[in-house]
């Protein structure tokens, strides 16, 4: 096997992407985005094996995942009601009878040598999510939403690009083999423009909370439990005859989808506007460059031989079934959030930054932990967006749980924390130094509210500055900075600054 | 005679009694047919591996349990079983007959395993068959031919030829076999035994290697029909690690069998098949066909004629359908996880140790149908070839409707000649594929249907076969009129069919 080496014009290309504006004034992007969601059941889609994220390679197989001879598959129940429940979410008809079909290609991390997946009967079809981008809605239509099986995993050893060509051997985890998807289809998106890749980020953004709070998946696209094959083609601004697609694979993270869009559009225009053509293709997207880079070419095009997998009968759910799940679908994301910004009277400015920083349900569990939802916010988007920014991860990965933020804004209300003292104590909590109580305890952070140790400190601060008091009982009473710092300083900051201003007043009179 | 001799000449039904009795010992009956098999199976060659040690210790497991006093745990316990080999068993050598898996050792046991070791039934080991069962007459198989026990130089049928032969050289008195278009029913006809192929999802498909998943079926062959239908009873039944198996009670086709012998069939309607027979069929074989007819109705039962018109494509959708499916199956074939593994040297990719792999492991005839179903299914074919043969295939299932509206059960010959030389056909499939003619149809509807010896032709002195074929779930029905006409046969002919057949030279086996 050799390595697909870009083409001398695709390296020029390369060099040369169109300016977006450029592109976007020449060209109408068109998306297609296929999502493959791997589904959170505890055991495989066709056998009862555990699908555990990270186990020992190997170690979660048996004679129908490994596709030893003579095994056959057995649908998972569970995996039919989460590919129902998807496709009720994104407002899809259900099939009241489907097939499961076979998609037929060698791959050594295929046991079976094919895929069982549907094919022109899929479980969910015609369907739409509205898509929030900005201050508006976009509608994606949805094609179809189908289920299927994962591939297991290869990891090749060797080479330099940890890809396959080059590698010397490769090892074989057959743990993913079978843990069953759902593949969400969009019809093409057109008429987006500018915005495209903005619309790409946020149908997958939207579809990732979707899929989170019906709980079907983790949709940890870091893990590959979610994952996202960008469709683009450009077609000559005001044309309604769609241009030459590619298809782009590897885009593992929300920020990759805007970036491949982006670097697609680019890409596309350049080499048609220098009047080449695109070739149909599959791309992979390299997280590093934000750059698509052709796959391996084939020689012949790939001829997937499906027909309808005869181990398998028919799903045939039955439309009370399909009705018991549908009253049992928990409150849309986007419903939530409209309720849950009534309740707290936030903006429509602070409930829309909270939703893009994944805050809304840790808001949600503070107030639920007695927080007053204000106190809430601006705790979870300034000091620990703060913290969660400089560590490089989402707010809901710190190490404090709603419950302990709860606990220092009740410490704070109460007056045995100042904010300052507060911001110390999640430092602790972060720092895995306990529960907030105990944090005080240790870091010994209480206010010092004793007004007799105040006193003596305010004492010493005035005499240690005559020149000071003088001038505040002149009546220059913006001068008090200096003793409250004086102050602060000699009670390590554990002193509440206007009580301290008000004693010293008093003490001055 | 030896004593070791007169038990392997015994029916399963009078082993089992003399085992339940204490007669015999399970351990001495298994061990009188392992010796017999060392005997001569190296003239036959229906072993492809004996189990010898296992299977005298599951017989001495059945010896101890009643000598512990339990009661038996089938009808069956105690008595030995020839299993193709292409039905998985845990600790035992499976090939399906191919190079592609040689040495692979399963570590898990197929439901028929299961349930006949659950019946303390003997495995003695594992029989020869065309690779992956694609054939008629064994002839396919990569370890070497096997031999019909009537004449050691023709071929004992196929795919299951091992089973059958078996059976006529009084190797086992019980063998498993599958089908998928007469593999179980050519064989048993071609060597003078009986052989059922239960209605499709009557007997669980885990643990058989697939060929086509449309069409597998495994089932009984026996020297009787009665044994037949006791096999029947212990390995059929639901399984919920076959999603096509039926969810249904196991036919009591035991008791059909003693029905038939019994009741007799009068005032049952019994349908020729126009379709099956005439042009292409051997006189011998119809003369045959045409005495058994008599002799059904001399037992009472009405005889009428139907049509079905669709017959005349089965084998043609057959040979679409089937290649198709057995494409697919087959892929996972690729030295990745189990078998044969070629071209691993370091210096070939993955792909290319799959590709030597399987050129090197597969022989021709697979390769012939991964070919054929490659194509059949691919892009701008699979309408006017897979399709077109689903079409046909329910159309073949509407004239069994309808000729079922007018009779019980269907009967025809169950191949068009009695056992051809070893070698005769091997150079034109389409000849070997005429061989399925009349039993495809029943495996494209899903139907039960079995052969059971109708006598020797005149024109060869070999054996000629009956099909009986019955509606869905019909098989008491099938079974019904087979023990009645087994014991009308036997009676007039004044002698069981595997009575005649030669004694095999002693060569030794395994």
């Amino acid at each position: 096997m050799t390595t697909a080496a870009l083409t001398p014009a695709e390296w020029a290309a390369l060099d040369d992407v169109a300016d977006f504006d450029e592109a976007i004034a020449a060209f109408d992007p068109v998306l297609g985005l296929e999502v493959h969601v791997e589904l959170g059941t505890a055991t495989k889609m066709f056998c009862s094996c555990a699908t555990t994220f990270g186990a020992e390679p190997n170690t979660q197989v048996c004679p129908v995942c490994l596709a030893l001879p003579g095994a056959m598959p057995v649908v998972n129940g569970t995996g039919v009601e989460y590919a129902i429940r998807i496709g009720l979410a994104l407002n899809c008809s259900i099939a009241p009878w489907c097939r499961f079909a076979r998609k037929n290609y060698f791959y050594p991390d295929m046991p079976k040598n094919f895929q069982t997946s549907q094919y022109d009967e899929p479980i969910a079809f015609d369907g739409y999510l509205d898509v929030p981008v900005g201050d508006e809605i976009v509608r994606v239509e949805i094609e179809r939403a189908h289920m299927e099986e994962d591939t297991g995993k290869s990891t090749h050893i060797g080479g330099a690009t940890g890809r396959i060509h080059g590698a010397e051997f490769s090892l074989l985890d057959y743990n993913r083999a079978g843990v069953p998807l759902v593949e969400i289809v969009s019809k093409p998106i057109v008429g987006t423009k500018a915005s495209a890749p903005e619309v790409a980020r946020a149908y997958v953004a939207t579809l990732q909370d979707l899929m989170r709070s019906l709980g079907v998946s983790d949709v940890r696209m870091d893990q590959g439990s979610m994952r996202c094959d960008v469709n683009l083609s450009l077609t000559p601004a005001g044309s309604p005859v769609f241009g030459t697609r590619t298809e782009t694979k590897n885009v593992n993270s929300l920020r990759s989808v805007e970036r491949a869009v982006r670097f697609e559009i680019c890409r596309q225009a350049s080499v048609l506007t220098a009047g080449g053509k695109i070739r149909q293709e599959t791309r992979h997207f390299d997280e590093l460059t934000g750059t698509t880079a052709p796959g391996r070419v084939k020689e012949t095009a790939e001829d997937y031989r499906y027909f309808p997998e005869p181990d398998l009968v028919p799903v045939a759910p039955s439309a009370e079934w399909v009705e018991q799940i549908r009253a049992a679908l928990p409150e849309l994301p986007w419903v939530r959030r409209e309720r849950l910004q009534r309740e707290w009277g936030f903006t429509d400015l602070e409930m829309r930054d909270l939703t893009n920083a994944r805050g809304v349900e840790l808001v949600a569990q503070t107030v639920a932990a007695g927080a007053g939802p204000g106190d809430a916010r601006s705790w979870w988007m300034s000091y620990l967006a703060q913290q969660a920014n400089s560590a490089g991860v989402e707010l809901s990965e710190l190490a404090i749980t709603p419950a302990q933020v709860a606990a220092v804004i009740s410490m704070v209300s109460s007056g045995s924390l100042t904010a300052a003292l507060a911001r110390k104590v999640v430092d602790g909590v972060l720092a895995g130094e306990g529960e907030p109580a105990e944090v005080v305890e240790k870091r010994g952070l209480a206010v010092v509210s004793d007004d007799s140790a105040l006193q003596a400190a305010i004492d010493e601060a005035l005499a240690a500055q005559p020149d000071v008091a003088d001038k505040i009982r002149a009546g220059k009473v913006q001068a008090i900075g200096a003793i409250v710092g004086a102050v602060m300083k000699a009670t390590r900051g554990q002193a509440d600054a206007a009580k301290v201003r008000e004693l010293t007043l008093k003490t001055l009179s | 005679m030896s004593l070791n001799e007169d038990l392997t000449r015994l029916s399963a039904t009078d082993l089992a009694a003399a085992i339940h009795t204490g007669e015999a010992s399970a351990v001495e009956v298994a061990a009188a047919h392992l010796d017999r098999i060392a005997t001569v199976d190296g003239a036959v060659h229906a072993f492809l591996h004996v189990d010898r040690e296992g299977a005298l210790a599951q017989a001495a497991a059945v010896d101890a349990a009643r000598a512990a006093g339990n009661p038996p745990a089938s009808p069956l316990a105690g008595v030995p079983l020839a299993l193709k080999d292409i039905v998985v068993q845990k600790g035992v050598p499976t090939t399906a007959a191919s190079k592609i898996l040689e040495g692979w050792i399963p570590p898990y046991d197929a439901t028929i395993t299961t349930k006949l070791k659950q019946s303390g039934i003997v495995i003695l080991g594992k029989t020869n068959l065309d690779e992956f069962a694609m054939g008629s007459s064994t002839e396919n198989s990569a370890y070497g031919p096997t031999g019909n026990p009537w004449d050691l130089t023709r071929i004992p049928g196929g795919s299951g030829g091992g089973s059958a032969a078996a059976l006529a050289a009084f190797e086992a008195p019980l063998a498993i076999g599958t089908d998928t278009g007469g593999s179980i029913r050519q064989p048993a006809a071609v060597t003078g035994a009986v052989g059922a192929k239960p209605t499709y999802g009557g007997v669980s498909r885990y643990g058989l290697i697939a060929l086509a998943s449309s069409l597998d079926q495994a089932g009984p062959c026996a020297r009787t029909v009665l044994d037949a239908a006791l096999l029947h009873e212990a390995i059929a039944g639901h399984d919920p690690r076959d999603s096509t198996s039926i969810p249904e009670p196991v036919p009591a086709v035991v008791q059909a069998v003693r029905r038939g012998q019994g009741d007799g069939i009068k005032g049952m309607r019994i349908g020729v098949v126009t379709q099956l027979g005439g042009e292409g069929y051997q006189p011998g074989v119809l003369d045959s066909f045409r005495a058994a007819v008599a002799q059904l109705a001399d037992l009472g039962a009405e005889i009428v004629e139907v049509s079905c018109p669709h017959f005349q494509y089965a084998l043609a959708a057959y040979y679409l359908i089937q290649p198709s499916e057995c494409s697919s199956n087959l892929a996972r074939f690729d030295a990745m996880r189990y078998g044969l593994r070629v071209g691993d040297d370091g210096n070939h990719s993955a792909e290319e140790v799959m590709v030597a792999t399987r050129g090197a492991g597969f022989g021709a005839e697979a390769k012939r149908r991964i070919m054929l179903g490659t194509y059949a299914l691919s892009a701008g074919y699979y309408d006017a070839y897979y399709g077109s043969a689903q079409k046909v295939r329910t159309l073949i299932k509407r004239d069994f409707e309808a000729a079922f509206g007018a009779a019980h059960v269907l009967i025809s010959p169950t191949t068009p000649v009695t056992a051809f030389k070893i070698g005769e056909k091997v150079d034109d499939p389409m000849a070997m594929y005429l061989n399925d003619l009349a039993t495809i149809p029943a495996s494209l509807a899903g139907i039960p249907a079995m052969s059971v010896p109708s006598g020797l032709a005149a024109d060869t002195s070999l054996p000629a076969g009956l099909q009986i074929m019955a509606p869905a779930l019909g098989e008491q029905a099938m079974y019904r009129v087979a023990g009645a006409y087994e014991q009308a046969r036997n009676a007039a002919a004044g002698f069981t069919l595997l009575d005649r057949v030669a004694e095999v030279p002693t060569v030794a086996g395994r």
